[in-house]
């Protein structure tokens, strides 16, 4: 278990979550991209931790502030997605062709 | 068996699982399987971390995601149509351009990895990782600690308040307003 190994797994996670977040229409599905995004991030950090900088406490730290940026991202969405099928009726982003209420 | 050949085997064996579970989220038809499949690509990539030696984080990711795309599952049956894929579900736009940048970011990071000269290991691994971060969590890094937790909360409430229908003085979508004071007047408080 090499660094370049994780790291090439974690740009694989990474790659498609970009192509999740940037093709899905559905809100939910986005989001997934968006998710996965993050958890190749905190892959590549694990990797870095453990591997290279020795396993100082401090990047585990890092870590568990990732994984806050994930869940306040999954709360808020949920609440916009919430939101938005009130206002409009919308599940899909083609359907919101402006964000004015 | 070799204990490092039983890591290597492991850790490809979770690598495999992490990105062909990832790939078939946007795969598969049912919106519902996408939510697990995810979920097993997160299990997957908690596994690499266990094997990396972040035990805590690996465990900690794991059971975050399984509440998180339960939650997932929940919202995509309530809001989002044929959530069963009982249909062939294909809605995705600009799949050309959305495959390129996959591909051309999976390439431009991969070959990060290969071109960049990391550090390799100049300090020793940590014999009780787990315990060490939890010195550093009440200790040195517990104003980022706190600050995670406060940033939580106001996320919470945020939730809370942008999908609440009803505010403390009635219904929101009629504007709730404050009622006046007990034997006042319009105007006079």
């Amino acid at each position: 278990m090499s660094l370049e190994a994780v790291l090439v797994v974690a740009a694989a996670l990474f790659g498609i979550g970009v192509y999740g977040a940037l093709s899905q229409q559905s809100f939910v599905m986005l989001m997934m991209g968006l998710e996965m995004m993050i958890n190749a991030s905190i892959l590549a950090l694990g990797a870095f931790w453990s591997l290279t900088a020795g396993g100082n406490p401090q990047g585990q730290m890092l870590a568990i502030v990732f994984m806050t940026v994930m869940a306040a991202e999954m709360a808020l969405g949920f609440a916009l997605i919430t939101n938005v099928y009130r206002a409009r009726r919308a599940d899909i982003t083609e359907k919101l062709r402006r964000l004015r209420g | 068996m070799s204990d490092s050949l039983l890591v290597d085997a492991m850790f490809w064996l979770f690598a495999a699982g992490s990105v062909v579970t990832g790939y078939r989220v946007f795969r598969t038809d049912s919106m519902v399987r996408a939510a697990f499949f995810l979920l097993a690509s997160f299990a997957a990539v908690g596994g690499i971390l266990v094997l990396l030696g972040a035990e805590f984080l690996g465990m900690v990711l794991i059971l975050m995601m399984a509440g998180e795309m339960l939650i997932m599952a929940i919202v995509m049956v309530m809001y989002m149509m044929n959530p069963a894929g009982l249909n062939p579900m294909w809605m995705v736009h600009q799949h050309r351009v959305a495959v390129a940048v996959g591909v051309a970011s999976f390439l431009v990071l991969g070959s990060l990895a290969f071109l960049i000269d990391f550090p390799e290991r100049p300090n020793p691994r940590p014999e009780e990782a787990t315990a060490e971060l939890g010195v550093e969590l009440l200790g040195d890094s517990m104003l980022v600690f706190q600050s995670a937790g406060v940033a939580l909360l106001s996320a919470m409430i945020g939730a809370v308040v942008l999908t609440s229908r009803r505010g403390r003085y009635g219904d929101a979508e009629e504007g709730s307003e404050e009622p006046l004071l007990q034997g006042a007047e319009e105007g006079t408080v």
